[in-house]
């Protein structure tokens, strides 16, 4: 194969290995967020519960600023497609989040009751809704988004906003929402004890079963909706635009690739075992394994959307033959030669880090030592 | 077809929320090192002073992190969201940086921070330290990135048009990298950030010693900033004096801008100190002038010409008759990328591509087939950025400069001797200097992005085209969103902020240091400051 065919092939690869990466580390930050309120009934507890994750939110949210960040230089088009044909749910997207570093830095500043119930509302608020929005994205991604091309690839959507939250989307929505509340929770378990601990727990199982059971809906309803298929395209290692290809759309054609490669069927089965292993790890105190658990039936889940949908990434509905693909959406060989290069020496680097920092602040965050110290979050 | 109201919209919206952003960034990136700096005194000598300074400080320098984080995050999805059209153009070029400052800058940046405010107890001296610098060497090369991205946008380096794919490519990355102008761009604007750190130490401290609270750590906080202010404030006119240089040549309808030139005078020309620049007459309806003072200015030499606005006109018209051939063969191609006629077309005409779709705004149904020579004549006026409010932005930011250059050779003297605190004067002046700093950092990049109009890439790509095609009632919403919260933000954190301060170091001791537990860190005791 062609070095360009395969460094395209490999950031797809590696875009999804970042959204999984931001599911996994956001997501988990946004489920304490929006259980903060629920496993927290006192003061005293709601900080125990917002300082687990005190010294790794700024650093985990930086998985959602990369995944901007790689999509504008490796899949350009999608970037620029995507964030403004979805402008108002990214709108959401943004302020609800923007409001976060502000919930965790100045919540506990000002001791009044009211200060800080505002803010652990706007928490959970920045919990609940990006994660919500994140996961009727890729629903909306399968479904396809009313959008065409000009001569020059200027981009025009065509939908209205409401039809970003169609059933199908808020069901993916709703997948997405019940693996941060079970990260959120199995974070919580692993970092605290007594009430908080048991509420976290609850949580989990909570999360991860119902997760699994709209996992499972979704899968149903996938065979059910249209799917995209290449029919006439150019060379995959050509550079290209996607005004030059044919695009036909089939009722449950989204199944094909599993048709083709049988083996491909692992790939949910994994988001199904990690959710419902990751469920009975949880029953067991067993906080550290849930989580892993929970982290693979991330990869699972994102996983089979992604085999589900290759090689489209974003398409059309309105005009199918304009669908973003990876051959079609990508960057040039030269950048993505570069960031492969960029990449292979920082990623690693930052998992090494961020290791040393969750090690440095292990252990369980005691209610004592927050009530003691006023600089706590 | 594109609207013009979305496009004007979404600049005030884009104006908005960067220059907001750049409200927080500077004192970030000033404030890091001077963290880092008390900490190696605190380190080196054993002194507990210099540990109750940075947590002091790092306190304040939390409150405001928090605001640079979020208003970043709306930067970096506001290209998406808002210039769509221009991030399907340039993102094979543009995204590389915007990456990589994730993955090299950032995630240093916001991992460490988290220690560093945490991992008081949990790290030994030198670890925190080491974590210090790190956040400070995260937030610079965040800068670096930034306006390496920045600085493409302003002078084009290492890029090439691909007419098949119908976007701008990478074509040399170093180039990219090593272009003079981001570069430039870079040391200017970091060391922008230490001035301001500086001037916003030197301002509360200045509050402490005219109230005699604090006193031990306010006079050595004062003497650190006026040090560190007096290096960087010569060291920011230094490097404006080279970007006026680099910029001047890369982009000189950006200079004739600055310096109010509407013709193009004989070598040496004379210096426009003060001006009243009309747009529509293209002359200065006022001037106050010092002879043969611009061409050593700008060019370092006596002999060569800078261009005024009569001329670069002149040489847009030519430009633009050169590039309507290139956009309508670019057109036979996105049909058919095998039409080897149109090929040809392209090659031999697109250096002047951009100068194309520059009339194509005024063109009958946007062909620029059918561009009259009228069409031509507007769009060749259009090359000449909004004078006015560059002349006079840059006019402040240099007056900045050097009043705030004065100000801390003044506070170095005084410190030096040890009597700073009995000139209260100059403690009053201090406090009056805070927001100095953060005026001239707007007015810096008023400079640079109004004098890069009309283009979003230099001579490649139009505002006019680059908006996302929005309707203006979703433009309208989006605006008013981001005003109603970025109030509220500010609002929120002003009240801290000053709160915080009255307050001051001792309301930050706990009574005894907590150990193990997986919280923040302890501040050190009042009793100690005393
Ligand atoms: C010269 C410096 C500079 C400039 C021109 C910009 N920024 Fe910035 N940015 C920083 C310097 C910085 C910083 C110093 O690194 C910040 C400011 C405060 C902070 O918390 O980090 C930051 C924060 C920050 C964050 C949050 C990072 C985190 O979580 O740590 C994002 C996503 C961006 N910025 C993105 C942008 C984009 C897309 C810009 C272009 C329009 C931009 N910034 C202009
Ligand atoms: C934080 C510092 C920055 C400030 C204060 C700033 C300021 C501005 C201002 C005042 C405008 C409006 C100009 C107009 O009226 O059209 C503008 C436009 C723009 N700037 Fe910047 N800018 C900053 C950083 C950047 C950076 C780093 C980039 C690119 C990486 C950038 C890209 C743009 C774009 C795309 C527009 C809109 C298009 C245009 O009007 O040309 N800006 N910015
Ligand atoms: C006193 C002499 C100064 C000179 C001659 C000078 C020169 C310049 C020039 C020519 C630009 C425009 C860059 C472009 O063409 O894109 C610029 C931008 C800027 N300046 Fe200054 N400057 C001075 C002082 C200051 C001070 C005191 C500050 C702040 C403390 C400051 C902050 C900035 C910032 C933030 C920008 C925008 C970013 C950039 O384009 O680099 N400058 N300056």
């Amino acid at each position: 194969m062609e070095a360009y065919v395969i460094l395209k092939s490999l950031w797809w690869l590696l875009l999804g290995v970042l959204l999984m990466g931001l599911a996994i580390m956001v997501g988990m930050d946004m489920g304490v967020g929006t259980l903060l309120r629920f496993v927290g009934r006192t003061d005293t507890e709601r900080r125990v519960a917002l300082n687990t994750i005190g010294p790794h939110w700024d650093g985990n949210q930086v998985w959602f600023i990369l995944g901007g960040g790689a999509i504008f230089a490796a899949f350009p088009l999608i970037y620029a497609t995507a964030f403004s044909g979805l402008y108002v749910v990214m709108l959401l997207l943004l302020w609800t989040m923007i409001v976060r570093p502000l919930g965790f830095e100045y919540r506990s500043k000002l001791p009044g009751t009211g200060w800080r119930n505002a803010w652990d509302w706007m928490l959970f608020l920045s919990g609940f809704l990006p994660m919500v929005i994140y996961g009727a994205a890729i629903g909306n991604m399968l479904d396809g988004v009313p959008f065409h091309f000009d001569w020059d690839m200027n981009s025009h959507y065509t939908g209205s906003f409401i039809t970003l939250f169609n059933p199908f989307a808020v069901v993916t929505g709703l997948v997405s929402l019940s693996l941060s509340i079970y990260m959120g929770g199995a974070m919580l378990m692993g970092r605290t004890e007594g009430a908080v601990y048991q509420r976290a727990r609850k949580a989990v199982i909570g999360g991860g079963l119902i997760g699994a059971a709209l996992f499972a809906l979704a899968g149903i309803w996938v065979s059910f909706l249209p799917g995209y298929q290449l029919v006439a395209a150019p060379d995959p290692g050509a550079a290209q635009t996607p005004l030059q290809q044919t695009v036909t759309v089939a009722s449950g054609a989204w199944l094909h690739n599993f048709g083709a490669h049988p083996a491909l069927w692992l790939v949910p089965v994994l988001g199904f075992a990690g959710m419902l292993l990751g469920t009975l790890a949880a029953g067991n105190h067993k906080p550290i394994l849930t989580w892993w658990l929970g982290a693979l039936a991330w990869i699972g889940v994102i996983g089979t959307a992604g085999a589900a949908m290759f090689p489209f990434m974003m398409p059309s509905s309105s005009d199918p033959s304009q669908s973003l693909t990876v051959w079609n959406s990508v960057s040039s060989e030269h950048t993505l030669a570069w960031m492969t290069g960029w990449t292979a020496v920082f990623v690693p680097l930052v998992l090494w880090y961020t290791s040393w920092a969750f090690y440095v602040m292990r252990g369980k965050v005691k209610s004592e030592t927050i009530e003691a110290d006023e600089h706590a979050y | 077809m594109i609207n013009g109201t979305v496009v004007a919209l979404s600049r005030w919206q884009f104006a908005m929320t960067a220059l907001y952003h750049f409200l927080f960034v500077p004192l970030t990136l000033g404030m890091t090192f001077l963290l880092a700096a008390m900490e190696t005194v605190y380190v080196t000598t054993g002194k507990q002073i210099y540990r109750d300074m940075a947590q002091f400080w790092g306190k304040l320098f939390l409150i405001n992190f928090a605001l640079g984080v979020s208003t970043g995050l709306t930067m970096e999805f506001e290209f998406g969201t808002n210039w769509s059209f221009y991030s399907g153009f340039v993102g094979d070029i543009f995204g590389a940086p915007l990456a990589i400052e994730g993955l090299m800058a950032f995630f240093m940046e916001s991992t460490f921070v988290g220690l560093m405010a945490f991992g008081w107890q949990r790290l030994t001296k030198v670890q925190h330290l080491i974590v210090t610098y790190l956040v400070a060497l995260g937030s610079n090369l965040s800068a670096l990135w930034i306006l390496v991205a920045n600085g493409f946008m302003q002078d084009p380096q290492g890029a090439k048009f691909n007419p098949l794919t119908m976007r701008m490519e990478l074509h040399d990355f170093p180039a990219l990298l090593f272009s003079p102008d981001a570069q430039d761009k870079f040391v200017h604007t970091s060391i922008a950030g230490y001035v301001t750190a500086s001037v916003f130490v030197l301002g509360v401290s200045a509050y402490y010693m005219l109230h005699q609270r604090h006193m031990a750590l306010a006079k050595r906080s004062f003497r650190m900033a006026a040090l560190f202010g007096v290096l960087a404030t010569a060291g920011v006119i230094t490097l404006g004096d080279a970007l006026g240089f680099v910029g001047g040549h890369a982009q000189p309808s950006k200079l004739a801008a600055m310096e109010a030139m509407w013709h193009t005078e004989a070598p040496p020309a004379s210096f426009n100190v003060a001006a009243i620049p009309s747009q529509r007459e293209q002359r200065n309806l006022w001037t106050l002038q010092i002879p043969c003072v611009l061409t050593p200015l700008i060019t370092h030499t006596m002999t060569q010409t800078v261009p005024g606005v009569d001329t670069l006109e002149a040489q847009a018209v030519q430009r633009i008759k050169n590039g309507i051939p290139a956009v309508e063969a670019l057109k036979e191609l996105s049909g058919n990328p095998n039409d080897a006629q149109a090929m040809a077309q392209f090659d031999a005409h697109q250096a002047d591509l951009g100068y194309g779709f520059l009339v194509q705004r005024y063109a009958p149904n946007q062909d620029v087939a059918l561009a009259t020579s009228g069409d031509i004549a507007k769009a060749a006026r259009d090359v000449i950025p909004q004078v006015a409010p560059i002349f006079w932005s840059f006019r402040v930011m240099v007056a900045m400069g050097l009043l705030m250059l004065a100000f801390f050779i003044a506070a170095v003297i005084f410190t030096l001797r040890n009597d700073a605190e009995k000139h209260r004067w100059l403690l009053k002046l201090a406090l009056w200097m805070i927001p100095v700093p953060f005026v001239a950092c707007e007015m810096g990049w008023l400079v640079a992005e109004l004098g890069r109009q009309p283009w979003t890439v230099y001579q490649m790509l139009p505002t006019w085209m680059a908006a996302s095609s929005h309707s203006v009632g979703y433009m309208v919403f989006s605006l008013a969103g981001f005003l109603l919260l970025y109030s509220i933000f500010i609002a929120v954190e002003m009240y801290l902020m000053v709160k915080f301060i009255r307050l001051g170091p001792s309301a930050h001791g706990s009574e005894s240091p907590t150990r193990g537990g997986g919280s923040a860190g302890t501040y050190a005791p009042a009793a100690m400051l005393k």
